[in-house]
């Protein structure tokens, strides 16, 4: 209680010691890490939400905070520029500065310094809620991150990619690179830092090569297989804890080249446990085809067997007479509509089409090729087309914990307006893209792809062609967008046709059963 | 490992014998360095650390006796020799090595100076998994005089016709005017594919090719082929568009054809058949395409793909003609940062050294004399009041006072008498020429080298 009851002033002096103090813990952490672990444990107090707060806004917030100060600071350097200088502290103040001292050391266990894409969630103990921190691909335009970022890539000298161009403000902080500027311009050939493998891959990815969730996923896995059969275990290392390191370089470049997909990034984690879970006396040659049967049997399971069983729920929803709309250029879907016509499924296709990437030309090829009837429309004249539809069906790059749908940009027009004409959208996701990340919005995690791709010459003539040149225009191509889980009416699984709603029960199950 | 280089320094220069009947190919010297050291220098910056270079016996004799032959790289050196006088084309010399080649190859030749960013080949290479990748570059024309060349230039040398597609990038057709009686064909099958090509001549081949190892083994049993440049390439090219490779029965039968008794090579082509279905289950579920327009899938189900990146600006020359090496010379000291005049040349204090010439190591340069726009070799001497403009000197060349010297090459070893007047001359290795000697536009060789046709 006495916590609520602290002034603004002693707020603001509580906040400055928890900083100094947290840069002297770091700095004393190496040396009396296992002692400052015993006494904040018994002293804990009750959980303060006011207080708990400031500890991690604190630390990323304040864009200058992490910067480090001289070392000089002593320890019990009273808070320097504090409105009132209370000469005698009362009780109130002192079990405040103790309790300030405890979120400071709690803080300072953290991994403080550890950068890792994937958030990190670091349960402090039981009592305290838990403490997630910003990736660090959305905080681009902080310049210690980028520090950090680039000393990382150092140590597994990998280099760094520059961005490119002037970015929109909202997206500032995100990532914008450039086609014409690889990665691999500053690599030797030939590449004996990085599997020559994982290079081919990366040089794929950002060309747009391999695009597409499932086609990445596969692609990635592929060339996992070709680094494991050329690994060998050097003499006392384990492979379990060796390969995973390993692999560790090769994904800081595949980032570099093209952040990566939440399909992506569960397959990693697939691989990384599997590997981990390799048993010590295991020989290095069953080791290795043992994985690279793990590998096999996640593409069988996850994507092939799982596009069957999509196919299979998703025909029963096809009924003869359907106009069903889809966008963009999306492999499940796809093959959705193509083994539907080949069970005699009578309908016909709307594809639906955006600039800069026009996808829906690949997926109208295909389409038409199978010998559906096909009609092409870009998304402006989406409005026109709609009441002719009686069904939408979209493919998904991701399923979000709250139940939003992260997919191409444009999605979550088709899918608003879609719910304005009364058509049902059915959105079919295989359940190994589904991701515990939480996003209202598309402007805090997306993607920045090329700006050079918006501009299009006609006629001979590039009118964006010297838009680097205009210091008040900004070329924005985004790539991915969320739509909220009232637009979508069904979401079609491997395991079944559940709401958008039931994508956290899915989350939980998938958590048991691993 | 991804790529061995092979350096091809077998030639003969047989274009400009004047110059290597004494002094093999790869040392001659082009801006005081070996003319092996551009190709070894380009792989060396670019990150190899082992080059397998194809050299004759004498070359290597060169390169391991001769100090002033200075190969300052750091990669290590394989050297391969092979008999100077079995004729031997580049694809010969692959074969030769076939051992030796484990992963795909990056052959350059001996002779390419250049400042191109490798990784554009390279990159070709890798992201379309391509069989074949090469370099072009748009051909300058030569602006300096030719010593030796009465009149004009023959025009209507053989030209190469270039077909590429509309991205530029993929290599579509290439053939010598020699190999067509007529008129260029084309076949309709490519036509169907790619309906838009591009067809240029104005290109110089860089003779820069990325291989992949099954081209190698191919090459071994197939021994009918000799040259990389003339029948490998456009073996390949035309191969890309041939009913056969598309269809996958007889794609069996060529990996059958490609196995070999080495049990290494069996588990590679059975690896890469196992992976094959990833491969295309990536290529089925990616939403890409190399051309639109009609039904096919992606390079149009094709297994086999040339490359070609065709560099727009940029230094890229080979110097196999007189007109080159003169080229070269003027342009190289762009590629390398060392001081124009060497610290051990000797260079008088009341003499004209122009800023774009260079003087190599141990040289004497006497007084009174002005040096415009050459090369003086290493350990040549220069005598007073001698005037050199626009030529090339090379190594252990004497000039005596009050010559005049212009737009020449003088090769190594010769001896100018005093008040010689040489304008775009080529005198020849170890050649005396008279005092007083007024010759233009000669080429002045020994007469044991006449007797060679």
């Amino acid at each position: 209680n006495e916590g609520k009851e602290l002034s603004k002033e002693e707020k603001q002096r509580l906040r400055k010691q928890k900083k100094q103090q947290k840069k002297q813990k770091e700095r004393k952490n190496e040396k009396s890490e296992t002692e400052k672990e015993k006494t904040p444990v018994s002293l804990l107090p009750p959980p303060r939400p006011v207080a708990t707060q400031k500890a991690p806004s604190a630390l990323p917030a304040p864009a200058s905070a992490p910067i480090p100060v001289p070392a000089s600071a002593p320890f019990h350097s009273s808070p320097a520029p504090s409105p009132a200088d209370k000469p005698a502290k009362s009780k109130a103040e002192l079990k405040a500065e103790r309790r300030a001292r405890q979120e400071t050391d709690r803080a300072a266990k953290q991994p403080g310094s550890s950068s890792s894409g994937i958030k990190t969630k670091v349960p402090l103990s039981e009592l305290n809620p838990v403490v997630k921190r910003l990736p660090e691909h959305v905080q681009v335009d902080d310049p210690a991150v980028v520090k950090r970022l680039a000393k990382k890539l150092e140590r597994q000298q990998i280099p760094l990619r520059s961005d490119y161009g002037y970015k929109v403000s909202l997206f500032s902080h995100l990532h914008q690179y450039s086609r014409k500027a690889p990665l691999t311009q500053q690599l030797s050939i030939p590449s004996t830092v990085i599997h020559p493998s994982i290079v081919r891959l990366g040089l794929q990815y950002s060309q747009g090569i391999v695009a597409g969730s499932n086609a990445r996923s596969v692609a990635l896995l592929h060339a996992f297989k070709q680094v494991i059969r050329d690994y060998t275990t050097p003499p006392n290392e384990e492979l379990s804890r060796d390969l995973v390191n390993k692999l560790k370089p090769y994904i800081s470049f595949l980032n570099q080249c093209r952040p990566l997909s939440a399909s992506m990034g569960n397959a990693i984690k697939y691989i990384k446990k599997e590997i981990s879970n390799i048993p010590s006396q295991c020989k290095e040659e069953e080791a290795k085809t043992k994985l690279l049967t793990c590998i096999d049997r996640y593409i069988e399971e996850k994507i092939v067997l799982a596009a069957k069983a999509i196919s299979k729920y998703a025909i029963e929803k096809i009924s003869d007479g359907d106009v069903i709309l889809v966008y963009g250029c999306s492999s499940l879907v796809n093959n959705i509509l193509c083994e539907a016509f080949e069970k005699s499924r009578k309908f016909r296709v709307i594809v639906v089409d955006s600039r800069p990437r026009l996808e829906g030309r690949e997926a109208l090829r295909r389409l038409v090729q199978r010998g559906i009837s096909c009609t092409y429309v870009l998304i402006s004249a989406l409005s026109y087309i709609l009441p002719e539809v009686s069904k939408v069906f979209l493919g998904a790059h991701a399923l979000l914990a709250n139940g939003y749908v992260m997919s191409r940009v444009g999605t979550s027009q088709i899918a608003l307006v879609a719910r304005t004409f009364n058509v049902p959208v059915l959105v079919c996701c295989e359940t190994y893209k589904f991701c515990e990340k939480v996003q209202t919005d598309s402007f805090v995690s997306n993607e920045l792809d090329d700006p050079d791709d918006l501009m299009v010459t006609r006629k001979g003539k590039t009118q964006l062609e010297n838009w680097q040149d205009v210091s008040s225009l900004g070329l924005l191509n985004l790539v991915y967008d969320v739509t909220p889980p009232d637009f979508v009416d069904l979401v079609i699984t491997d395991l079944g046709m559940i709401p958008c709603t039931s994508v956290p029960v899915v989350l939980r199950v998938k958590n048991l059963d691993q | 490992m991804e790529l061995q280089a092979v350096l091809m320094a077998a030639g003969g220069g047989s274009r400009m014998m004047d110059l290597t009947y004494n002094t093999p190919k790869p040392l001659l010297p082009v801006g005081n360095k070996p003319l092996i050291w551009y190709p070894l220098n380009l792989l060396e910056r670019v990150g190899f650390e082992e080059v397998i270079v194809i050299t004759t016996k004498e070359v290597q004799k060169m390169i391991s006796t001769d100090p002033k032959v200075k190969l300052d790289v750091k990669m290590k050196l394989d050297l391969v020799c092979i008999q100077e006088d079995a004729d031997m084309g580049t694809a010969d010399a692959l074969r030769h090595i076939q051992q030796k080649v484990k992963t795909d190859v990056l052959v350059v030749s001996c002779d390419l100076i250049t400042d191109a960013a490798l990784h554009e080949v390279v990159d070709l290479f890798r992201a379309h998994n391509a069989t074949l990748s090469m370099l072009m570059s748009k051909a300058h024309e030569f602006t300096e005089t030719v010593p030796g060349q009465k009149g004009k230039k023959k025009t209507g040398e053989q030209r190469d016709f270039v077909g590429v597609d509309d991205t530029g990038k993929r290599l579509l057709f290439m053939a010598n005017e020699a190999d067509l009686d007529e008129g260029v064909v084309i076949r309709k099958s490519i036509m169907r594919k790619h309906p838009r090509m591009h067809i240029k001549t104005g290109l110089v081949d860089a003779h820069l090719y990325c291989l992949k190892k099954s081209v190698v083994d191919f090459l071994a049993d197939n021994k009918s082929i000799s040259s990389i440049r003339g029948e490998l390439v456009p073996y390949l090219v035309r191969k890309q568009f041939s009913k056969s490779t598309n269809s996958p029965k007889v794609i069996d039968e060529t990996h059958q054809n490609l196995k070999k008794n080495d049990s290494n090579v069996n588990l590679e082509i059975q690896i890469s058949s196992r992976d094959e279905e990833l491969l295309h289950l990536t290529q089925e579920r990616s939403c890409w395409n190399d051309h639109r327009g009609d039904m096919s899938d992606a390079y149009h189900g094709g297994r086999l793909r040339c490359y070609v990146h065709i560099m727009d600006e940029g230094i890229c020359y080979r110097v196999n003609t007189l007109a080159a090496y003169i080229e070269a010379n003027r342009l190289a000291p762009k590629l390398f940062d060392e001081p124009a005049v060497h610290p051990s040349a000797v260079v008088s204090e009341r003499c004209l050294i122009g800023a774009d010439s260079i003087i190599g190591a141990s040289c004497q340069i006497s007084d009174k004399t002005s040096i415009k726009r050459s090369t003086i070799g290493v350990s040549t001497t220069v005598r007073e009041k001698v005037k050199v403009t626009n030529s090339i000197i090379m190594h252990g060349v004497t000039i005596e006072e009050g010559c005049n010297i212009q737009g020449s090459v003088i090769c190594s070893n010769a001896v100018i008498g005093r008040g010689a007047d040489i304008k775009y001359c080529l005198v020849g290795s170890a050649q005396r020429i008279e005092p007083d000697a007024e010759s233009t536009n000669e080429v002045i060789v020994g007469t044991d080298q006449l007797m060679e046709i």
